[in-house]
């Protein structure tokens, strides 16, 4: 009922090969890689928990087809290998930004993102950008602040 | 330097706001939870569900599902019935079946399985099962469920754990599954005398808990156990449970829990457990069945429910006598619905000094998806009941809401409605501090503000809330203290985002005085952790908190016999040189035990008792909002939350605790609601359910816990998880009402809802 292809792609800086099923999504692609920390939850792409970089660009992991990423550059939470944990981690550590963690690394990356876009984003332009990552634990008031904390680490 | 007993060089763990201890985990996407776990030949199962409300299962079709390539089982009762010949579980009543018997009670309830390797076959597998339905006439409001023709289950089945439901065993024809009542003074001769009596009447709607991890479970069958993964906020009773189903001992079946994402009282008891746990051992393959978000909207709710509240007053705004009919719409299956009738009933009429009380509390089966425990237990549906009817009663008395509170409230020492006194209840205090954050008795200025149209009206409105903790309730810990002078905790609480691991490491660290950097927490595992009742209600601050503390204290003293043993002081010695002088090595372990179950007293017949919970919990809520008389739109342009936790463990955890439940009660206050047509749920998805995002947060939130002690606490402390959701709906009610006029008594409050009100003021009602 399914067909299966071989595809290759970046992943985290690494080139890899997998054999995938063209029903299959992204989320279950980096499964297949060991990965967790996208993770499918509302499964329609509006909670931002499965949240993967691809080609550049925050895209939602479960509503992305394993073959479309062929040839793709594909950047995880789990990018850093080595544990070291950049400004933007650092800043929802210190400012608490998180309760039971399962959206979190969705938050982490967009806000990379938004701050690559908008280095000293104003709490309108936060709550804008973050609009489509929710978090049922509702800690959004320690996200805007661990936004504007790694703006400022940023500048350093 | 190493670590004296009772010096530690990090200062003192409680009260400190250090980060979460699994923080890095969890930023870095780290973190362990259920649904990263895959096992060697784990097959996934997927669910197939009714899709009527209520009738008899005339047959099952399977074949087309077997005959899928790839699918190695389809199950029905038919087949969990081989194993377990009773499949039938829940808390208070055993009455949920693990796949239908018979009959279907609910839209969405599991009927069949599909097992296969290949989680995708399951699922196109699942779709071609058919069964084959004689439909039963269905009830779904609950009012009409006291009544109703339509019976829900033929006979019930009483669990057998509470003493209160034991008189409902094999009671026939009937939907009421528990009936509450407290009785005290004479509420119908001071109502016969009161200067002014009102009635009102209020609803609550059926929501969700929606954690963004969907349930998840994990059943290994190995030789010697049945392992169980799960999410689940209940080890200890899946445990149990999964035993007394399978007439197995207790040591039999092991249930581990990781991290949670998410529980808000969704995950308890048995969800996924006993259905894969069934079909592992049927298949003699480990199961994992992990439910869609679409799922999620059949397994487990908040009771929608019916609130009458009769007050007799004095015209200088007394309050004298007070009656309470609530109606618990508990839906298909009983889950903890009766507890929520019974311990969240006794605190219906509020945080008020009545000296006549009457209460009322049904829970009642309906055909719609089970409720259970929702961030609250039932407390949030009460207060939004009893704190709009106070405003009410204010308004037509034309009496400030803060005057009438202070007129009324249930002050230390005084005697609430079962008639326990009151102990370590900041209720005042937090009505004060609420009072002054809002610079209430300050000029309020109501004047339109300029939107360019002159529509705009602002409003105010203040609400606070109570509960008891559930009880009587054990926990047991244990404290580990290694020869490095390193310290583990073994306990069942579960982390479920509320931040335990960290208050649990907070808690032995401060009662042993070492760093709480060198204190680690293993993760509920009932081989490895004992019991805890279940993370749920608050309660694990106080309860494990007490444990713990107890296992460390334990492990201190043991640690300063050791040392006296071998001629040391333990005040001077550093911990590895104790053992090193004991053991000739770094070997060796001191291990502590505590154990803690608070004292209680059952209520008698007429629902008095003098010891009705261990602690209270008192959360109040302040509201502005800006509304717009064109279109009943309306915005919170400032929220204030108040709550008496005791002394915080841990300040910042406990404050985004607080934000945290506020946000989530801001959204069954505002938008989240179930719609059903014929029982069928037809907004199951994130598509059509909004919960709050992160524009939601009002542009102003301010968080505060009052400074209090519990005496009887750890350390001072109590819970904090519901307590920020209490005032919530009837604060942001009565500023609409205080804005343009309108009284909502319905949840949710849309701008519809404001609209049409506004009309009926107007004199031009809309229709329906």
């Amino acid at each position: 009922m399914t067909t299966h292809r071989n595809i290759e792609f970046t992943l985290n800086g690494r080139l890899v090969s997998a054999q995938v099923g063209n029903h299959q999504n992204l989320v279950e692609v980096l499964q297949g890689e060991g990965l967790f920390g996208a993770r499918e939850s509302c499964g329609q792409g509006l909670c931002g928990c499965c949240t993967v970089i691809v080609n550049g660009s925050a895209v939602s992991g479960c509503l992305t087809l394993a073959p479309l990423i062929d040839g793709a550059d594909v950047r995880t939470i789990e990018e850093s290998a080595d544990g070291k944990l950049d400004v933007v981690q650092q800043a929802f550590i210190e400012t608490g930004a998180f309760q039971c963690g399962f959206c979190t690394p969705g938050f982490v990356l967009m806000t990379r993102q938004l701050l690559d876009a908008h280095p000293n984003p104003t709490d309108d332009e936060i709550r804008h950008y973050l609009a489509g990552n929710l978090c049922r634990c509702a800690a959004y008031p320690e996200i805007i602040k661990a936004v504007r904390l790694a703006a400022a680490k940023r500048k350093g | 330097m190493a670590t004296i007993l009772g010096k530690s060089n990090s200062g003192a763990a409680m009260g400190r706001s250090i980060p979460r201890v699994e923080a890095q985990a969890k930023v870095t996407g780290k973190a362990e939870y259920v649904h990263n776990l895959r096992l060697p030949g784990m097959l996934y199962g997927k669910v197939y569900r009714s899709t009527v409300a209520h009738a008899r299962i005339r047959g099952i079709d399977v074949s087309a599902a077997q005959a899928v390539p790839g699918v190695y089982a389809v199950y029905t009762a038919a087949d969990i019935i081989k194993l377990i010949p009773e499949p039938y579980y829940g808390p208070a009543f055993h009455d949920q079946p693990i796949l239908a018997v018979d009959k279907v009670h609910h839209v969405g309830e599991p009927v069949a399985l599909v097992l296969a390797a290949d989680p995708h076959v399951a699922e196109a597998a699942a779709q071609l099962i058919d069964a084959d339905y004689e439909e039963l006439p269905a009830v779904f409001d609950e009012v009409e469920a006291m009544t109703s023709k339509a019976i829900v289950h033929e006979v019930l089945k009483p669990a057998g754990t509470f003493p209160d439901l034991k008189h409902l065993k094999g009671k026939r024809d009937t939907n009421i599954a528990l009936d509450f009542h407290l009785r005290r003074g004479d509420a119908q001769k001071a109502f016969a005398e009161a200067d002014h009596v009102f009635e009102h009447t209020f609803r609550t709607q059926q929501v969700l808990h929606v954690p963004l991890e969907p349930f998840v479970t994990v059943a290994d069958p190995t030789p010697n156990q049945l392992v169980i993964h799960t999410a689940s906020q209940s080890p200890s009773f899946v445990r149990i449970e999964i035993a007394r189903l399978l007439g197995w001992a207790e040591n039999k079946v092991r249930v581990k829990v990781p991290y949670l994402g998410g529980g808000f009282g969704a995950k308890l008891y048995i969800k996924t457990e006993a259905l894969t746990a069934a079909a592992a051992l049927l298949a003699g393959r480990p199961v994992k069945i992990a439910l869609t978000m679409e799922e999620q909207f059949y397994q487990i709710t908040k009771h929608a429910a019916t609130l009458r509240i009769k007050s007799g007053v004095t015209k200088e705004g007394k309050v004298t006598a007070r009656e309470c009919e609530v109606w618990w719409n508990g839906g298909a299956y009983a889950d903890i619905g009766p507890r929520v009738t019974q311990k969240s009933g006794f605190t219906a009429p509020g945080p008020y000094d009545i000296d006549h009380v009457s209460i009322d509390s049904y829970a009642l089966y309906t055909n719609l998806p089970a409720a259970g425990a929702l961030r609250g237990f039932g407390i949030p549906q009460l207060v939004w009941a009893y704190e709009s009817h106070t405003d009410m009663i204010a308004k037509a008395l034309n009496i400030d809401p803060l005057a009438i509170r202070r007129k009324n409230i249930l002050r230390e020492g005084r005697p609430q409605a079962t008639g326990t006194l009151m102990r370590d209840a900041g209720i005042e205090k937090v009505l004060e501090r609420l009072a002054e954050r809002m610079n209430w008795e300050k000029a309020f200025d109501r004047v339109v503000v300029d939107n360019g149209k002159g529509t705009l009206r602002r409003g105010r409105g203040i609400a606070i809330g109570f509960k008891a903790s559930i009880s009587p309730t054990t926990s047991v810990a244990i404290v580990n203290v290694s020869a490095d002078g390193s310290c583990m905790v073994y306990c069942s609480t579960v982390d479920m985002g509320q931040g335990s691991d960290t208050a649990m490491a907070q808690f032995a660290a401060e009662a042993l005085g070492i760093p709480v950097e060198s204190v680690t927490v293993v993760h509920p595992d009932t081989d490895v952790t004992p019991y805890d009742m279940a993370t749920l209600g608050s309660r694990s601050t106080y309860h494990m908190g007490h444990a713990v503390k107890l296992a460390a204290e334990d492990a201190r003293d043991k640690l300063m016999q050791l040392a006296k043993d071998v001629g040391l002081s333990a005040e001077t010695t550093p911990i590895p040189d104790i053992f090193r002088k004991k053991y000739g090595m770094q070997a060796g372990n001191i291990v502590g035990i505590g154990s803690y179950i608070p004292t209680y007293t059952s209520p008698d017949a007429s629902g008095q008792t003098d010891n009705a919970t261990p602690f209270w919990m008192i959360g109040a809520t302040g509201a502005e909002v800006e509304v717009d008389t064109e279109t009943g739109e309306f915005k919170i342009t400032r929220l204030v939350n108040l709550v008496d936790v005791g002394r915080p463990v841990n300040p910042a955890i406990v404050e985004t605790q607080i934000s945290g439940a506020t946000m989530m009660q801001l959204g069954f206050t505002l938008f989240e609601r179930m719609d059903f047509d014929a029982g069928q749920c037809t907004n199951a998805s994130l598509a059509d359910y909004k919960i709050p995002g992160i524009r939601d947060v009002p542009l102003v939130m301010e968080n505060e816990a009052v400074d209090m002690v519990q005496q009887s606490g750890p350390f001072g402390a109590k819970g904090v998880g519901e307590s920020g959701t209490f005032g919530v709906s009837p604060a942001i009610a009565s500023a609409i009402d205080d804005a343009v006029g309108v009284r909502l008594t319905s949840l949710p409050l849309t701008a519809e809802a404001v609209y049409r009100g506004l009309r009926a003021q107007a004199g031009k009602p809309l229709e329906d």
